[in-house]
């Protein structure tokens, strides 16, 4: 053996090793139980003597006609359709105001990004206060204006919109972040070339701006899919899924089906949709993002 | 900036826009000061002359063992942070400065944890920490995110830009590849390992679900399970002790906001691009 070779083996030696203690917690706790979940969506869950046994895909069908696994499906996507869009507008409009040149900058991005550092916790609860009939602040105003009080949370038409505006509200500031990082990164000769030329701030926007922020966008976009079934954090706090399934989400339900009916073989199931819709998401991102976002 | 017809106009409008939005955003907190500083009979009715008393924070404090939860939490925080550190600057390294087999596709497997975040894998992470009988203890909560891919991912890009004259200066001078790693490359990556840290302490500061699952008693829950146990069974609708308890687990990443904000916002700035 030459030189060369070993000491390339010994670089691949070592790069292996470095690697082992992170690798193998991730093979760990990502790898091996989203195999194991793929496994267990085709046995039953064991119960007491019974042991599991291959069920092939009965979780599955159990699934197709479980009409709560359709309802949270769907309000998964209401719930997504109705945070991303206005989450991510508001962002780039409170970036384009925070990096612009407007009086108190400083307290308006404070005031802008607070919500993110606070618990998804701590947050629900302050407005589980705001939405209570009779003495919170909705109802407050309602009454002021002579309206009578309305158990917002406790309706199915409107508890799904409670949420949303709950999400937007605690992401938009975060989505902040990135868009004022990528707003700072572009020229201002352009903004000023642009005005000697007469181009109007809108048309500067549509034509300049917003084509440079399109990675950024799809960033943020990503983000926002995957913590729209990610964060189920203010169902627990503020209706646990309810009234009957109209706040529940899917993350939401695989956590009832599991731990509350400790069902774990159709929670299995259930957590094969999430995979699959992440796994999407991630094939989506691989083809469209990486040509636009070059990992340098 | 301003917009062609009647810039001043425009840009008062716009002024105006931006401080109501910041009201909007900011009125829940306020609402949440006002209820847990004032007596409960004032908690919904805003007079300005409404006493100042700091009994909620006394009561809650009282009807929860809070200050193990704010051990946990900090415990928690503390232990995920550094093996976080640790195991996600020596994969970065390997990333970024060696050549093996298989490196491709072990970064691509570690890319994945950005999608499948180990919360989405809750009831078979569960049933792992069952295996290995550590349910209800703090090392179950912290496991599955001390090796992050998002750390990984950040280091590694940082090491990258780092010359590669200055590692082969090192290794003149005899070093071995892991002085190479302490001496050149942790050194020269510092902000952005204020930047993780800082972002890491805040996501598991406020984490929930998890924890929530795999904890089941006083020893190991964190401040938002211990939080979240305390509204929901303990105070029924008080909402004076309930919102006084929720500032007051909140406070210390709330006050270390507040200190640090330029740095807050550049860490997540900087953790951002990539």
């Amino acid at each position: 053996m030459n030189a060369a070779r070993s000491s390339r083996l010994l670089t691949s030696v070592h790069g292996w090793l470095l690697l082992l203690p992170a690798a193998s917690l991730l093979v760990l706790f990502t790898h091996f139980p989203a195999v194991a979940t793929f496994l267990h969506s085709f046995y039953s869950t064991p119960k007491g003597a019974r042991k599991s046994v291959w069920v092939g895909l009965d979780n599955y069908r159990q699934m197709v006609e479980d009409p709560i696994f359709w309802k949270v499906l769907t309000n998964n996507a209401y719930f997504a359709l109705g945070t991303i869009p206005v989450s991510i507008g508001l962002a780039l409009l409170m970036a384009i105001w925070v990096n612009g040149k407007i009086a108190g900058k400083g307290w308006l991005r404070l005031a802008y990004f607070t919500p993110t550092v606070l618990p998804m916790i701590a947050v629900a609860n302050i407005w589980l206060f705001f939405y209570t009939p009779q003495y919170g602040l909705f109802a407050q105003i309602l009454n002021a204006f002579g309206m009578p009080s309305f158990n917002l949370l406790g309706s199915k038409d409107t508890v799904l919109a409670c949420l949303i505006v709950v999400a937007i509200w605690k992401e938009a500031g975060f989505f902040m972040i990135f868009y004022l990082a990528a707003l700072q990164q572009i020229s201002p000769n352009l903004a000023e070339a642009a005005s000697i030329e007469g181009a109007s701030r809108w048309y500067f926007f549509r034509r300049i701006t917003f084509p440079l922020l399109m990675p950024t966008t799809l960033f943020v976009l990503v983000n926002a899919i995957i913590n729209s079934f990610r964060l189920v954090d203010h169902i627990v706090v503020m209706t646990k899924g309810g009234p009957d399934n109209a706040s529940a989400l899917l993350l939401y339900y695989v956590y009832e089906v599991g731990f509350k009916y400790w069902d774990s073989a159709y929670a299995a199931a259930l957590t094969m949709v999430l995979l699959v819709l992440l796994g999407l998401l991630a094939v989506g991102q691989f083809l469209f993002l990486d040509r636009k976002i070059h990992y340098r | 900036m301003g917009s062609h017809s009647s810039p001043g106009f425009a840009h008062a409008l716009e002024t105006a826009g931006a401080w109501l939005l910041a009201m909007l955003w900011i009125l829940p907190l306020l609402y949440a000061f006002w209820t847990a500083f004032h007596p409960s009979q004032y908690a919904t009715q805003f007079t300005l002359l409404a006493p100042l008393t700091l009994q909620n924070f006394y009561n809650a404090w009282e009807a929860a063992p809070f200050s193990r939860y704010f051990f946990n939490t900090t415990v928690l925080v503390a232990m995920i942070l550094v093996a976080q550190l640790v195991l996600c600057t020596l994969a970065a390294y390997a990333f970024a400065r060696f050549a093996f087999r298989g490196r491709d596709v072990m970064f691509v497997l570690v890319l994945i944890q950005l999608m499948i975040m180990p919360e989405v894998l809750l009831v078979e992470n569960y049933h792992t920490m069952s295996v290995l009988g550590i349910l209800d203890t703090l090392p179950a909560i912290g496991l599955p995110y001390m090796a992050s891919a998002f750390g990984i991912f950040l280091l590694r890009q940082t090491f990258k830009t780092i010359p590669k004259e200055l590692e082969d200066a090192a290794r003149v001078e005899g070093a071995n590849a892991v002085q190479i790693l302490m001496k050149v490359y942790v050194p020269l990556a510092k902000p952005v390992y204020l930047a993780f840290a800082l972002v890491s302490v805040s996501f598991h500061w406020n984490n929930f679900l998890w924890p929530l699952v795999v904890t089941n008693s006083v020893n190991s829950r964190p401040l938002t399970v211990g939080l979240q146990v305390f509204s929901s069974v303990d105070q029924g609708i008080d909402w004076s002790i309930i919102t006084a308890a929720t500032i007051m687990t909140t406070a210390p990443l709330l006050i270390a906001f507040l200190l640090f904000q330029r740095q807050f916002v550049q860490s997540f700035m900087r953790a951002g691009i990539r």
